[in-house]
């Protein structure tokens, strides 16, 4: 039998012959890398050591899968269960404009595509990704093209022991516009495993806006990456909301390659429970006059914690750089964690950066404030939380998807007993 | 008819007493005036009525009628009737007034008015309706933080209202508005009035019918409307103790990061 994350095994994932080749290539140069260790700076406070990719298999049982709540209609869906396929509908508008939504396999400029963001940033879980992406995705907006509904893409990971590798691609290009929700869920009380890969680009003044929304199982263990570049004049605006999964990390990198290249970065987050949420994020200022804003928003109750680790990079010829980088913590209870480390690394003078961090309870000023005018102290407690993230949710990047991330806060602190917090 | 018994109150912040001993009472819809000089204590007393974190009781009673309401948490207190309306108030970043009021035990009988009460409360004090969708407090001036605190007294009703400084940061308009709105209160729900504050401008429109001085952390004289004027001419001087002389800075420099060589 052929072992289940081996060259053999990613040799056997169908496709064109490309694919196979480019998937048995990063097959080898994973089962040559060196796994990464909780010694290792970039891991210090993951949960790496409590992983065992062994414990998993790719998973192949088919299902339903969850619907994302939006707010709009939106003009292309795409759907994966364990990532194959299992809905593609494109409205025939976007298909008339030259937009391309489907399997990246299928599209005349996905070899092009695939790995042309990632591969400068790659890593132990990118390659892994590499190797055993079933089904990789592409949404390709052509020059000039402004998709004005929002595309959406989901994936559903199910099925114990189960292994999946999400790949989307998207590329808008000059001066186009579109905007993408991705929602990732998966069964929970099953252990598995999701592994997935984003890449965005855009091109020379393109505006590219992405959501992803992840609400895992409790069991789910996630490696995850968002790679970014924008070009000349180009603006990503990159989002995460991050509510489920068991140990759940994601990077994002994000580099401002052209000229004038804006990037808003953005996270929701909200753990309880025995959770952890890990972000990595990097603001990779190569280029004049390029600008990044960064605001990371999140709650930890019960004995969930989260890390959040961000890094601003300016290059040598990146003069006249303006980042921002700001991550705000409540945490709700005694043993709920949060850390935060920002970071700075600056090799030109003409630039203006920024770093903020807190971590802190409700701030009892304000709770005193509503309980004033007759706010019973919980419901006192989850309006406060509430409004601390609505910060972000009034700048993410497809609107119309806010209103159930509003609910699924909600859910989250409907489950919270926050009485006890006032002590 | 109800009042608000305050009776023996002490208490300290940090371990120093603030209060030492006030008793005073409001009925339905008496004003009472509570002015004094700065550091008299007199906002410590609105924040321990109303339960502020920070300050510890050491004696006393505040009651509404039969119930006792230290001990009560903060919103147990609003529930039985009280209410302030504070000097600074806290800005909450992301609750807009609406999430608030709805949120209060004090509209849960009739949930559905409370936009219908906003909009009316607005007018009658002539604030603007886009502030009733914005988060609390946060970007408003110092008059309209005034007027969003005398809008929430209209449509919350309580039986009883603390206003600490009310008056500070309005100008001549809306201190008008603003204090008739609370005046109106007296006479159409017969609200009781305890105001706290240094000066006698917010009694042009409110017309308190007790005035307290207070000072050094009690309540020293209690007289009529004229006592208020009265203050306004002669200061609150001879309540005053003369300040301790300044022990601490024996033999250390004014300023602790000067040059020792300069």
């Amino acid at each position: 039998m052929v072992p289940a994350f081996s060259p053999e095994a990613a040799a056997e994932i169908g496709g064109p012959d490309w694919l196979v080749s480019r998937r048995t290539a990063a097959a080898e140069r994973f089962v040559a890398a060196t796994p990464p260790t909780i010694n290792d700076e970039e891991w210090r406070y993951s949960r790496i050591g409590d992983f065992q990719l062994d414990d998993y298999v790719p998973s192949v049982r088919f299902g339903d899968a969850p619907m994302p709540q939006i707010d709009v209609e939106p003009t292309a869906v795409v759907r994966c269960v364990n990532g194959r396929v299992v809905v593609v509908d494109v409205d025939d508008e976007l298909v008339a404009q030259g937009v391309y939504v489907g399997l990246l396999a299928d599209s005349p400029v996905g070899q092009e595509r695939l790995g042309a963001i990632a591969d400068e940033a790659s890593d132990y879980f990118t390659l892994l990704n590499d190797a055993f992406t079933d089904s990789p995705l592409l949404i390709d907006v052509p020059n000039g093209v402004v998709v004005d509904r929002p595309i959406v893409v989901t994936h559903h990971a199910s099925g114990d022991r189960g292994a999946t590798f999400p790949r989307l691609v998207i590329r808008v290009g000059e001066n186009a516009q579109a905007s993408v929700m991705d929602l990732h869920t998966s069964e929970p009380d099953e252990l598995i495993f999701m592994c997935p890969l984003v890449e965005l680009d855009a091109a020379a003044g393109g505006r590219l806006g992405y959501l992803k929304v992840q609400q895992q199982g409790n069991r789910t263990w996630q490696f995850g990456s968002v790679v970014s570049r924008a070009g000349r004049d180009a603006t990503i605006s990159a989002a995460t909301a991050a509510f489920g999964g068991e140990y759940s990390r994601t990077r994002a990198d994000t580099r401002l390659a052209g000229r004038g290249a804006h990037g808003d970065l953005l996270a929701v987050y909200f753990g309880d429970d025995a959770q952890t949420l890990d972000f990595r994020t990097y603001q990779d200022h190569q280029a004049p006059d390029t600008t990044s804003n960064l605001l990371y928003k999140g709650v930890v109750a019960g004995e969930a914690r989260s890390i959040y680790t961000g890094l601003i990079r300016v290059g040598p010829d990146a003069r006249g750089t303006n980042a921002f980088q700001t991550n705000r913590n409540l945490k709700l209870g005694p043993d709920a964690w949060a850390e935060s480390v920002p970071k700075l690394e600056i090799e030109n003078n003409d630039v203006k950066c920024s770093h903020a961090s807190t971590v802190s309870p409700i701030d009892e000023e304000q709770q005193f404030y509503l309980e004033s005018r007759g706010v019973p102290t919980g419901d006192a407690q989850r309006l406060i939380v509430a409004g601390f993230l609505a910060e972000v949710l009034e700048s993410i990047p497809v609107a119309a998807a806010a209103p159930g991330l509003r609910l699924a806060i909600a859910d989250k602190l409907a489950r919270q007993s926050l009485v006890g917090v006032e002590q | 008819m109800s009042s608000l018994v305050i009776e023996g109150l002490r208490a300290a912040v940090d371990g120093q007493e603030i209060l030492s001993g006030v008793d005073l009472e409001v009925r339905s819809g008496e004003v009472h005036a509570v002015m004094g000089p700065n550091g008299s204590g007199k906002s410590t007393l609105s924040h321990v009525l109303a339960g502020r974190p920070g300050y510890e009781v050491l004696a006393g009673s505040v009651r509404i009628d039969d119930q006792e309401l230290l001990g009560l948490p903060t919103w147990k207190r609003a529930e039985a009737g009280l209410f302030l309306a504070m000097q600074y108030p806290t800005e909450v970043p992301g609750v807009s007034l609406r999430d608030l009021l709805t949120a209060s035990v004090r509209t849960s009988s009739n949930p559905d008015e409370v936009a219908e009460l906003m909009r009316a409360e607005a007018e009658r004090i002539g604030f603007g309706a886009r502030f009733l969708e914005r988060p609390l407090n946060v970007d408003l001036s110092g008059g309209e933080k005034k007027r969003n605190e005398t809008l929430q007294l209209g449509v919350l009703r309580p039986a009883f209202a603390v206003l600490d400084e009310l008056d500070s940061g309005l100008d001549v308009d809306a201190l008008r508005m603003v204090s008739r709105r609370v005046e109106e209160a007296t006479e159409e729900g017969g609200l009781g009035v305890l105001a706290i504050t240094h000066y006698s401008r917010l009694f042009d429109e409110l017309r308190p019918d007790v005035v307290h001085v207070f000072a050094d952390g009690r309540i020293q004289e209690t007289g009529g409307p004229n006592l208020a004027r009265e203050l306004e001419d002669t200061g609150y001087e001879r309540w005053v103790k003369a300040p301790a002389p300044a022990t601490a800075s024996k033999g250390l420099p004014d300023d602790p990061f000067a040059d020792p060589l300069a």
